[in-house]
């Protein structure tokens, strides 16, 4: 009972979370361009099915992971944890007593961004539109690489205490390199792979280890250098996105020549 | 995956019928698979440093099976929701504002679009009341209840505001056909110059914000907006073209809000 009420709470929040957006959708549908549109039953059928499959999904993790990978992040930033005692030792923190955390930054970022909805509706229609050049699994695993690799050096950045702006502006640069060779095929998608690592699952769980991080670390506040693993999570997917294209091109030229040479 | 094999495409083919029952039921089973997939990694993740690394054992284990079914389901659901709603609606509004020729109302929308669903999105509402509190505290507003309100509410418009703008440009890049990077790299210096004027406690917020904008409904429908109008205008790319509104809408929150840090 207690179950089936939960329930009801968070569809009636995706409900409030989306009656915007149909607002906008059929408000323009009927008074701009004043077309029907087509199979009505089917479209009110599939957003019946958006809204009970994401509140399905949010119950889901709600129930099963958040409260495991919270209660994990606040365990492995424990000082017992990484200084294997409750004396916290004063003084300078050295970056390689985080190990493990920063395994974990990577592995949460990884996991967390292949379950991402929002992207496989990406990853799902790059596939449609590039006739099956770019595969869905392939899309998504180079953006998970990506904001494991980027969690991880923000959470190594959390340690440091080094500007964040740094870090961003580096990898700026290092998406205009890439940008100068890449395909301009892959350009877009690359780019748009950024905005669409970051939502459900990834936000609760990485914030979660940052806020441990900062709070654990003398000397860090826990709100000014907890946040900045988002901006992380949403460079770096740009990055292996285009490596992921430029390995594959340079993979087949390198098949293409060895041929030739036969 | 071969395009023969892309489950959203149907392909009349000749078949003895249980080939047919076959094929129907792997098309049936597609998005359990996929969404399977999604669940193997973090399945491991928790399994490995809850008994390797931290040495517990995972509380509650009927629960977390019950809640990993639902998950899965749930996934399956948004899925199958994202190719009958979500993807064909985006597509044929913009087949429909190309049809209608005009260009206004195109851009009008785009802006509704990215302004009303981002002003109402959680994520940015929890942001703002943080930054807020980070604002109060450093003494740049006075720390009363409503000073920290209506700074929330400024950040919330501020963002909102940048959303709407973005798709607006990239709605008319994709009409003109300009090439995604020169615009976005331009943001980028945008960014970085923009860095070095604003308040440091407002850039940490800044940069996240960027990231929290797109919400699960907003991107498939933004993307499907895209290509749409690509495949609807003569000579533009859907690949090419198609793609780079969600590149926007992340890019100039971050201008945006370190401006709002500045003048307030």
């Amino acid at each position: 009972m207690e179950g089936v009420m939960h329930f009801g709470a968070t569809l009636l929040t995706m409900l409030r979370d989306v009656a915007p957006i149909a607002a906008i959708l059929f408000g323009f549908q009927a008074l701009v361009l004043r077309k029907k549109i087509k199979n009505p039953a089917r479209v009110a059928m599939g957003m019946v099915l958006v809204l009970l499959g994401l509140t399905m999904f949010l119950e889901g993790l709600e129930m099963a992971l958040f409260p495991v990978g919270r209660l994990m992040a606040q365990q492995l930033t424990a000082p017992e944890f990484i200084y294997g005692s409750e004396t916290v030792v004063t003084g300078a923190v050295q970056w390689f007593d985080f190990l493990w955390i920063y395994a974990f930054a990577a592995a949460i970022g990884f996991a967390t961004t292949v379950a991402e909805p929002a992207l496989l509706a990406v990853a799902i229609k790059a596939n449609q539109v590039s006739g099956g050049t770019i595969t869905v699994r392939g899309l998504r695993f180079a953006v998970a690489s990506g904001v494991a690799v980027g969690v991880a050096v923000g959470a190594f950045r959390i340690v440091t205490g080094t500007p964040l702006h740094w870090y961003i502006i580096s990898g700026y640069i290092v998406v205009i390199i890439q940008t100068i060779w890449a395909s301009k095929l892959i350009i877009p998608l690359a780019y748009d792979s950024g905005g669409v690592t970051t939502s459900t699952v990834t936000v609760p769980l990485v914030a979660a280890l940052g806020l441990g991080l900062a709070e654990t670390i003398p000397g860090r506040s826990p709100i000014l250098d907890g946040f900045g693993l988002i901006a992380f999570a949403s460079l770096f997917p740009i990055i292996a996105v285009m490596a992921y294209a430029q390995i594959g091109e340079y993979r087949a030229k390198r098949l293409k020549r060895r041929n030739t040479q036969k | 995956m071969h395009p023969a094999d892309n489950p959203l495409v149907s392909h009349p083919r000749k078949a003895g019928r249980l080939r047919v029952i076959w094929n129907n039921l792997r098309k049936a089973a597609e998005p359990f698979t996929e969404s399977a997939l999604a669940l193997v990694p973090i399945v491991l993740v928790v399994a490995f440093f809850q008994f390797l690394v931290l040495k517990q054992p995972i509380p509650n284990m009927g629960k977390m099976l019950w809640g990993l079914l639902e998950v899965l389901l749930g996934l399956a659901l948004f899925v199958r929701g994202l190719q009958m709603a979500l993807f064909p609606i985006g597509e044929e509004m913009a087949y429909n504002f190309v049809r209608k020729g005009n260009l206004w109302w195109l851009l009008v929308f785009a802006f509704a679009l990215g302004f009303g669903t981002t002003v109402a999105e959680p994520a940015l509402i929890a942001i703002s009341e943080e930054a807020a509190r980070i604002a109060a505290s450093g003494q740049v507003i006075a720390d009363t209840i409503e000073a920290k309100g209506s700074y929330a509410i400024g950040l919330r418009l501020t963002v909102a505001l940048a959303v709407g703008i973005a798709l607006v440009v990239g709605v008319f890049r994709i009409l003109k056909g300009w090439p995604v990077q020169y615009l976005i790299i331009t943001g980028y210096f945008g960014v970085v110059i923009m860095t070095f004027f604003a308040p440091p406690e407002i850039i940490g917020i800044a940069y996240d914000s960027g990231g929290v904008t797109t919400s699960t409904v907003t991107v498939p429908l933004v993307a499907a907006l895209g290509i749409g109008l690509a495949h609807t205008i003569h000579g533009r790319d859907p690949l090419i073209d198609g793609f780079g509104l969600i590149a926007f809408a992340s890019l100039t929150p971050m201008i945006f809000v370190m401006a709002f840090g500045m003048l307030v």
